[in-house]
């Protein structure tokens, strides 16, 4: 028998696959906004909604959503204004959000009995006994997201890398910087639940920062950040099929490794254009 | 009808003038900005608003978008309230430059001030080749065809001001709205900027409007110069405005302008401004 007649690998890979679709777009934008603090947050604030509607007896996906969502709205609000430079406002409101949300999420596992494998899978998640009723879940929420911002994308990209000049030209950029949040918060809610707090970060900075590093063409770089993360979400469920180890632990270090390969043939490239600098300094 | 006397160059009516406004003013808070601002500006004409530090210059070319509403007074441009015509202006922010690890190349940058603003996603394969025609056309206008293709992070002031200047320019604006583009650029890239701006007013019959710290660089294109200083405004050609008597009488200060032996005007004893931190950062 393969690992492709397992039903449970099946639906591991369609979820891990809508996951890493849904993230490497999304995360495309984050990083490329300077958002990768935020986008972190709103990941690891899933898992005390998690806690706290498990907690209450509700099922984990209305606290991920719920809180996901309601994260993405206080960082919005948060935010400097256009065209200001406070972004350690930003920071510190962020942080403080991440630091109180988990600071709940022990408290309500520790209420829940202390259910420690509890905790692992929310933190760490589970690809493993995915029902066909999730991987069809995922998919509801992934599609009209990536519909959305594909809506969004262009203005998004005008307010993200020119934001004065987007809003001379009627881009209403304080709106997208909400709507882009609350996008982010709902990838986020949604891959947790497959990935985990801590993996959905690691699918939501790493292929797209890579992606970035290869490339400075918009829509080459988000197709290359979402083959990116499928790559490694295929590559690290088939070899935590056949090892002992976990799955997430293969994905982020293989997203890791092609990012630090990334960076270091870019560095390289750069070295190589510029050689002849050094010479021309030290016969002036 | 009403004399023009500070239009520039030929006679021309109001009807086809490019921005028309009286007595404006602008409130910040309890603060008066500057009021009573009068300016007539004809099309195809070089334009520079000038002044100290937080006199409100940034703040004029915010008015003439439609982005900061007015206290009093009315502006009219291209023909419509300030705001409405703001499809055919073309804005180029004062900027800090952008963030060197930014992996955006400059084409996609010029091309965002085409199809920037649209929803949705782009499905027409011509209109995609009319974007990528007008995109490597201003791109070729500016001269920046050899860098254009690189991220824009990692590209010289120089070489970004004019990526801008393209941008600005791709939707083929009436009305060029420039707010200190030669502020953080040497000396050769000053005069080569000013020249590109001063060939697109003349050869494209765009009219300029540039805010500028420093007159020197583009002293020789101007047509006409806006002096904000005070509260106040006064319009009129350079060799006019820029005169020891007519800033003295603004300032309502003994203030000097010098002419140095190569041409270039320096004022001197100008008064401290009032430290304004909106007009640079925010304003």
């Amino acid at each position: 028998m393969t690992l492709f007649d397992y039903p449970f690998m099946i639906n591991a890979l369609r979820a891990g696959s809508i996951v890493a679709i849904v993230s490497g777009a999304m995360g495309w934008f984050m990083v490329l906004r300077r958002q990768t603090f935020a986008g972190h947050t709103l990941s690891l604030v899933g898992f005390p909604g998690a806690a706290g509607a498990i907690l209450i007896g509700l099922s984990p996906a209305f606290g991920y959503f719920g809180f996901c969502l309601a994260a993405g709205v206080i960082i919005a609000m948060a935010s400097p204004p256009v065209g200001s430079a406070l972004y350690s406002e930003e920071s510190a409101v962020i942080g403080s959000v991440q630091a109180f949300s988990l600071a709940c999420g022990f408290l309500f596992v520790n209420l829940y009995h202390g259910n420690l494998n509890g905790l692992t899978n929310l933190l760490f998640g589970s690809f493993l006994g995915i029902t066909n009723g999730q991987v069809l879940s995922l998919l509801a929420v992934a599609l009209p997201a990536l519909v959305a911002l594909g809506l969004i994308a262009r203005p998004l990209l005008f307010a993200s890398v020119d934001p004065e000049v987007a809003a001379a030209a009627g881009v209403p950029v304080r709106l997208l910087a909400v709507v882009f949040l609350l996008l982010l918060g709902v990838a986020a809610a949604e891959a947790s639940q497959i990935t985990g707090s801590l993996l959905v970060f690691a699918l939501l900075v790493l292929p797209p920062a890579t992606a970035q590093v290869i490339t400075g063409r918009p829509l080459l770089g988000i197709g290359l950040s979402v083959l990116l993360g499928l790559a490694v979400t295929w590559a690290g469920l088939v070899m935590a099929y056949y090892t002992p180890y976990p799955t997430g632990a293969f994905i982020t270090t293989l997203s890791f490794a092609a990012y630090v390969a990334a960076r270091g043939i870019g560095v390289l490239n750069v070295r190589a254009r510029t050689d002849p600098a050094p010479m021309r300094e030290t016969l002036t | 009808m009403m004399p023009a006397p500070l239009v520039s160059g030929a006679v021309v009516s109001t009807s086809n003038e490019v921005i028309h406004a009286r007595a404006a003013s602008v409130r910040f808070g309890d603060r008066l900005l500057w009021s009573g601002v009068d300016l007539h500006i004809g099309p195809g004409t070089f334009t520079a608003i000038l002044g100290p530090n937080g006199a409100g210059k940034s703040t004029l070319l915010k008015v003439l978008l439609g982005l900061q509403p007015l206290a009093a007074g009315k502006v009219d441009v291209l023909g419509a309230p300030a705001g409405a015509a703001r499809r055919r202006i073309g804005y180029v922010p004062q900027r800090g430059g952008f963030d060197r690890t930014l992996r955006i190349r400059g084409l996609d940058v010029v091309r965002l001030g085409l199809d920037g603003s649209r929803w949705g996603v782009p499905l027409s394969a011509i209109r995609a080749r009319r974007t990528r025609e007008a995109v490597a056309e201003v791109v070729d206008l500016v001269g920046a065809g050899a860098y254009a293709g690189r991220p824009i992070g990692e590209l010289s002031g120089g070489e970004q001001q004019r990526l801008v200047v393209a941008q600005a320019l791709v939707r083929q604006p009436e009305l060029l709205l420039l707010d200190e583009p030669l502020d953080s650029l040497d000396l050769a890239n000053q005069a080569a900027v000013a020249a590109l701006v001063q060939r697109i007013c003349r050869e494209r019959g765009v009219t300029v409007v540039m805010v500028a710290h420093d007159v020197n660089p583009i002293l020789q294109f101007l047509d006409q110069v806006v002096y904000v200083a005070e509260g106040e405004a006064v319009v009129g050609a350079p060799n006019e405005v820029i005169t020891t008597q007519t800033l003295s009488a603004l300032y309502g200060a003994k203030v000097e302008v010098l002419r140095a032996s190569d041409g270039r005007l320096v004022v001197v004893g100008t008064p401290e401004a009032p430290a304004l931190h909106a007009d640079r950062h925010a304003g």
